[in-house]
C-alpha cells in the first residue's frame, strides 16, 4: 500500500480498509494493481495476497 | 460575456490560470489564488499520508472545487502511461472530472518536456474521453500534432518549469498562435509582470504560473501583479499596438499654431 508492505490478520476489503484507515468519505482514489477501483466497488472488492494498492488525494501542485 | 476564454466549452473570465504548489501554507494559497482572480486552478495527485490523516487540512476545503475549476496535473511523470495512469486516478478522485493537464517530462535536471512520450499519452487520453491542456515544447509542428490528435488548448513553455526566465523564444510562440485553432496558453518560465503581458500581447489566450507567485516576496501583491499583467496584455493584444519603427519625425502636439520663433 503506497509503497509499503502491510499484513492484515483476516481477509478485507477495500471498503474496510478505508474505513480502518479513517479515509472512509474523504476525497482519494485507490488503484489496485494500475487499474482504478471505482467508489462504487469498493465495498465488494476484497484485497489479494500480494495486491499493490495506490491510495492518492489531490495537494498543492503547479 | 465580452471576450471570454473558451476550453473545452466552458466560459472563463479569467485567463490567468495559477498552480497551487510551493505556497507556505493553505491560508496562503486561498489568499494568492483569491487575489489572481483565476478560475483554474492546477492541482497534483500525490500518495495520502496512510496513518496521518486525522483533521489533516485538505487542499479542497481551501479551494472548494464549486468555486474553482480543479486541473489535475501529471507532474513528476517521465512516461506516458504514469501520466495516464494519474490522470485515471484523478477522475476517479474528482467524480469524473475531465479536464486535465498532461505534462511529461524529459528530464529531472531541465525539466524539460518529452515530446514522444506526451504525444503518446495525449492521443490515450482523448480516447478515454479526457479533455486535455497539454504542455509542451515551443515547437510549432508538434504543438499541431497535440491539436490533431485533440488536445483542447495547447501550453507550450515560455522558458523551463521554475526558471522565471520569461519569453525566450516569442517568435516560436508566434508560429504556434499562427497555425492552432484550440487556445494556446503559456505555461511555465513566467517570471515577473511584463512576461506575463508580453505573453498576453503576442496573442497568448491565457498564462499558467505557479512559482512566479508563490516564490516571490509577497504572493499575494504578485498575484495582483499577474492579475493586472494578463489583463492590460490581453487589452493590448485586442486593441493592436502601433507599429515599431525607428523614428517617426511625427510628434504628438500639432506643427500648426506655434508662437513666432524671437527675432534674433
Amino acid at each position: 500500500m503506497n509503497g509499503k508492505a502491510h499484513s492484515f490478520e483476516a481477509p478485507l476489503g477495500i471498503g474496510a480498509l478505508l474505513s480502518r484507515l479513517e479515509l472512509s468519505g474523504k476525497k482519494i482514489a485507490v488503484e489496485r494493481n494500475g487499474e482504478i477501483v471505482p467508489k462504487s466497488a469498493h465495498a465488494e472488492t476484497m484485497i489479494r495476497d500480494g495486491d499493490q494498492l495506490e491510495i492518492v488525494a489531490a495537494v498543492g501542485g503547479g | 460575456m465580452r471576450d471570454a476564454l473558451v476550453i473545452a466549452g466552458k466560459t472563463y473570465t479569467s485567463r490567468l490560470l495559477v498552480g497551487t504548489g510551493k505556497y507556505r501554507d493553505f491560508a496562503e494559497t486561498r489568499a494568492a489564488v483569491e487575489a489572481s482572480g483565476a478560475q483554474i486552478v492546477t492541482v497534483a495527485i500525490r500518495r495520502t499520508n496512510i496513518g496521518q490523516n486525522r483533521n489533516e487540512p485538505s487542499l479542497l476545503d481551501a479551494l472548494p472545487p464549486s468555486r474553482f475549476t480543479y486541473l489535475p496535473n501529471t507532474a513528476g511523470c517521465y512516461t506516458a502511461a504514469d501520466a495516464v495512469r494519474t490522470l485515471r486516478l484523478a477522475r476517479e478522485l474528482l467524480d469524473g472530472h475531465e479536464l486535465v493537464k498532461l505534462e511529461v517530462l524529459g528530464d529531472p535536471h531541465t525539466l524539460y518536456p518529452n515530446m514522444p512520450e506526451t504525444l503518446a499519452a495525449a492521443e490515450t487520453l482523448v480516447k478515454e474521453g479526457f479533455k486535455v491542456m497539454v504542455y509542451c515544447s515551443d515547437d510549432p509542428i508538434q504543438s499541431q500534432m497535440l491539436e490533431a490528435i485533440g488536445c483542447v488548448a495547447v501550453m507550450p513553455l515560455a522558458s523551463l518549469i521554475g526558471s522565471g526566465m520569461g519569453i525566450l523564444n516569442p517568435w516560436n510562440l508566434q508560429l504556434i498562435l499562427e497555425k492552432l485553432k484550440v487556445p494556446v496558453l503559456v505555461d511555465a518560465g513566467v517570471g515577473t509582470a511584463s512576461d506575463a503581458a508580453i505573453a498576453m500581447e503576442l496573442g497568448c489566450d491565457g498564462v499558467l504560473m505557479n512559482t512566479a507567485i508563490a516564490a516571490a516576496r509577497d504572493p499575494v501583491l504578485m498575484a495582483t501583479a499577474m492579475r493586472k499583467a494578463v489583463e492590460a496584455g490581453r487589452e493590448a493584444f485586442l486593441a493592436g499596438r502601433m507599429p515599431k519603427k525607428l523614428y517617426s519625425a511625427a510628434p504628438s502636439s500639432p506643427t500648426e499654431g506655434k508662437i513666432a520663433p524671437k527675432a534674433a
